[in-house]
């Protein structure tokens, strides 16, 4: 499919010039494309911020929700519609303090979604406080000392939790953040992606240099399947290994498991109401 | 008529649902006319806990303040009860429970006798075998209860039970002869074949007709019983249920799934409504429908979690940011639970609005006799549409209704955002279009307003006196009237509380006198009527003790207000 499919033609875009957002939207296009998947069959589901505007600037069906609520209504939108692709896509501060609570339980629900958290380290759209991820010393206007909390890890959490799929890209390196992508999208089940990128207004410290000089490939020796060396290295922080960390070969997705699909494969809006068997169950109570 | 109500009251964990559960269903098999409910403290074990049983040959639906008798399971229950017995309230039980508490007390060592029927555990049988038959139930219908209730058990405890009961029964049998003690009661044959449910039941089998095929909800007192109910009939009804890791997950749940074309609900109380409220203005916003089970309890905050008030009436009218067309129901009576509570999913898909259902402790927890559930008549539509490759989510339409699309369902692209959207979906800060698209919404409101259930009058056309209630208090207020025989006083029930129905004003200025009777503390009813047609309410009667009104205090605060009025 060309990648042509999934553009909007003339729009107008938020982003500020140089910001990673535009090479991850040109990336998850070139992916999109590259799967076949039609944008009728994609549903973007996204929170608040300026990562969450990415479903507005691709074609496809769109769910833009409430500030950190992105998983809930995908996890229930490909629950009611197994035949969909669903992506839920927002920022760091959306899906990792906002929607906290969200990211650990979808967790442990495991819908076959694809989870991309543009994680720049810091408050975009609000005009730069510290994020979750933001690093200790970091400065804004709001820790004007510098950031105290320890930064919250999303791999660890996700790898504790016993998630799916877990990975790491950078937006810059577009070769091999594509790669890990189209797997996140082709693994079935709940799946990861923390997607490091600069944002060039708000945060000067974690610039290109500093992503580039901190950061390092799983190498191909690695092994996603080895849960406990996949620990180590998401609790590394001295450089960020980059790559698929974790794949759970034994989890099986949330929908998969439901009891509407047992006997009825068909999307809920489908279906209708068996009006016998309701009639049924309130007979059931004359007894 | 004959009416007689049955108090049984003890700890939380001594079973008293049990007896209420077994009894119930006998009584009805038996031939007799009942209603039950129940008031407990939020805790497992221990406390002061009591159901009501009226037993009567004409149908009863509400809770009476007297108590004819008392089964007091442990040495509280008759300080717990001792607001509503009398000293001709029959006392039945432990010698040290009730010596000395009334005229008319009789011993019956419920667990003694047990043991003497094989285990201590058999004392609620006994208590059972007791209560039937002193009302003259036939003796094979406790045994077949019996043996069905206890069906998964083994053959040891079956017979332990029906000897248990048995031994109840017979000294039943023998206290009423002895006493000489009539209840006057007549069985009937039609109440046999009765329908025996809950408040929740029918709230939740009212979803099912409905069409609901996915709940996401968050357990909260009173509300879960809905949740409950359906995800046990999840197999049946291919429903998706999940328990939500909070309130707000949940509503967003129901959004996502909406959106995808299911028929989504949650059920929540209070405290998670309060939680599920920014979610309430999404759906607002995205025109997603969505139908909200919200079951009072009594406020603010944590109030008192297992019993019941009408204390959230204006914070559902005005829950969620910025402005955007809703519904509001609130059944009372038990036709109207079940038929509300489905055409609410009509409804929110017709109009793509949420529809709120507001239900109490006092109705989810009460057990009811219904006839029978017509189901002939219901036909659920389809609200959504095939899209084709130039659709628009937020089409401008003339009466604000715009196609609803569901993703993956035709060749477009249904898009729909929490912020400000143009026709597409996509975010817009066009400022003339904004206010296009706000008079859309609301343009919705419209054709609401032609659809409004309206209130009904019980009693003389012609009144001088007219008492207004709305939700679970239905029963209770008709009954009283009943009971006044007072020719000038009529009752309007409301069933819909928003959009208000336009003959409010024609009702109210038509009478000498006007009567709210709300089971809140601040007369929110009689705050929106007055807000939707000017007219001031005279007088309110409100309760918010956590108890739900009875039958006698109704009657006592109207006979009030007409006494000062004639001094």
């Amino acid at each position: 499919m060309d990648a042509k499919i999934y553009e909007m033609g003339k729009i107008d875009i938020a982003w500020c010039p140089g910001c990673g957002n535009f090479s991850i939207l040109k990336i998850l296009k070139d992916t999109l494309s590259e799967l076949d998947i039609a944008p009728e069959k994609l549903v973007m589901v996204s929170g608040i911020g300026q990562a969450a505007k990415t479903p507005h600037y691709l074609r496809a069906n769109v769910f833009n929700g409430l500030h950190g609520r992105a998983l809930p209504a995908a996890t229930a939108i490909k629950a009611v519609n197994r035949d969909l692709v669903v992506i839920a896509e927002s920022g760091d501060g959306d899906m990792y303090g906002e929607g906290g609570n969200h990211f650990i339980h979808t967790i442990r629900r495991n819908p076959d979604i694809t989870n991309i958290v543009h994680n720049n380290m810091v408050y975009g759209l609000t005009k730069g406080q510290a994020s979750p991820t933001s690093l200790k010393g970091f400065k804004t206007p709001v820790q004007v000392n510098g950031v105290i909390l320890e930064p919250f890890n999303p791999l660890a959490v996700a790898i504790g939790l016993g998630a799916s799929f877990v990975s790491r890209a950078y937006s810059d390196d577009m070769k091999e953040t594509k790669e890990i992508i189209k797997k996140a999208i082709q693994h079935k089940g709940y799946a990861l992606v923390d997607l490091l990128h600069p944002c060039v207004t708000f945060n000067r410290f974690n610039d290109r240099k500093w992503f580039k000089e901190n950061t390092y490939y799983l190498g191909e020796e690695y092994d996603p399947t080895d849960r406990n060396e996949a620990f180590k290295r998401a609790i590394q922080t001295d450089k960020l290994p980059l790559g698929i960390f974790y794949i759970n070969k034994e989890s099986m997705p949330f929908e998969e498991k439901l009891t509407a699909y047992k006997k009825n494969k068909k999307p809920m809006f489908e279906r209708e109401v068996d009006f016998q068997k309701l009639s049924n169950l309130i007979e059931s109570k004359r007894k | 008529m004959s009416d007689v109500s049955i108090v049984i009251c003890g700890e939380a964990g001594q079973g008293i649902q049990t007896v209420e559960k077994i009894l119930t269903s006998i009584l009805k098999t038996a031939g007799y006319y009942i209603f039950s409910s129940t008031e407990f403290m939020s805790r497992i074990r221990g406390g002061s806990n009591s159901t009501e049983i009226r037993i009567s040959d004409v149908p009863v639906n509400s809770f009476v303040e007297k108590t004819d008798m008392l089964i007091p399971f442990d040495s509280k229950a008759v300080e717990h009860v001792k607001w509503r017995i009398d000293k001709d309230t029959i006392m039945i039980g432990k010698k040290e429970f009730i010596e000395g508490k009334s005229k008319r007390t009789f011993e019956v060592p419920f667990s003694k006798l047990a043991e003497e029927a094989g285990s201590k555990l058999y004392a609620n049988t006994v208590t059972v075998g007791v209560i039937a038959g002193m009302l003259e139930v036939d003796f094979s219908t406790v045994e077949s209860f019996i043996r069905n209730f206890f069906r998964k058990k083994d053959e040891k405890i079956i017979d332990g039970n029906i000897k248990a009961g048995r031994k109840g029964y017979e000294i039943g049998e023998k206290l009423i002869k002895e006493n000489k003690i009539d209840f006057n009661l007549k069985k009937s044959e039609e109440v046999k074949d009765y329908l025996l449910v809950s408040g929740t039941d029918l709230v939740s089998m009212g979803a099912i007709g409905g069409g609901c095929n996915f709940i996401s909800s968050y357990p909260m007192s009173p509300s879960t019983g809905v949740l409950t109910f359906l995800s046990k009939q999840q197999e049946e009804f291919e429903i998706i249920a999940e328990q939500a890791e909070s309130e707000i997950s949940a509503i967003n749940m129901a959004l996502g799934a909406s959106y995808a074309g299911a028929r989504a609900m949650v059920t929540t109380s209070g405290g998670g409504f309060a939680l599920m409220v920014e979610g309430l203005s999404l759906a607002g916003i995205l025109e997603t429908p969505v139908v909200i089970h919200l079951a009072q309890r009594p406020g603010p905050a944590t109030g008192l979690p297992t019993r019941t008030e009408q204390g959230d009436l204006l914070f559902a009218l005005f829950a969620g940011h910025g402005e955007f067309p809703r519904i509001i129901f609130a059944p009372g009576k038990t036709e109207d639970v079940f038929n509300l509570s489905r055409k609410a999913f009509e409804l929110a898909d017709k109009f793509q609005v949420p529809v709120i259902i507001m239900t109490d402790q006092y109705l989810l927890d009460s057990s009811f006799l219904v006839p029978s559930i017509d189901l002939s008549k219901i036909r659920n539509e389809e609200y959504f549409v095939k899209t084709d490759k130039n659709y628009k989510r937020y089409r401008l339409t003339e009466d604000g209704i715009s196609p609803r699309g569901i993703p993956g369902y035709g060749e477009g692209l249904v898009v729909v955002d929490s912020d400000e959207h143009d026709e597409e979906g996509h975010i817009t800060e066009d400022l003339d279009f904004r206010t296009k698209i706000v008079d859309k919404r609301l343009r919705k409101l419209d054709l609401i307003k032609k659809e409004i259930e309206p209130p009904e009058l019980i009693g003389n056309k012609n009144y001088k006196i007219l008492v207004i209630g709305w939700g679970s208090t239905y029963y209770c207020i008709k009954e009283a009237l009943e009971k006044l025989e007072d020719n000038q006083t009529a009752f309007l029930y409301y069933k819909q509380v928003y959009p208000l129905h336009p003959d409010t004003k024609k009702y109210l200025t038509k009478a000498e006198k006007t009567i709210v009777i709300e089971n809140n503390a601040t007369g929110q009813f009689a705050k929106l009527i007055k807000m939707e047609t000017g007219v001031n309410i005279d007088k309110p009667i409100l309760k918010y003790n956590g108890l739900p009104f009875g039958v006698e205090e109704i009657i006592r605060e109207l006979k009030a207000i007409k006494r000062k009025e004639a001094k």
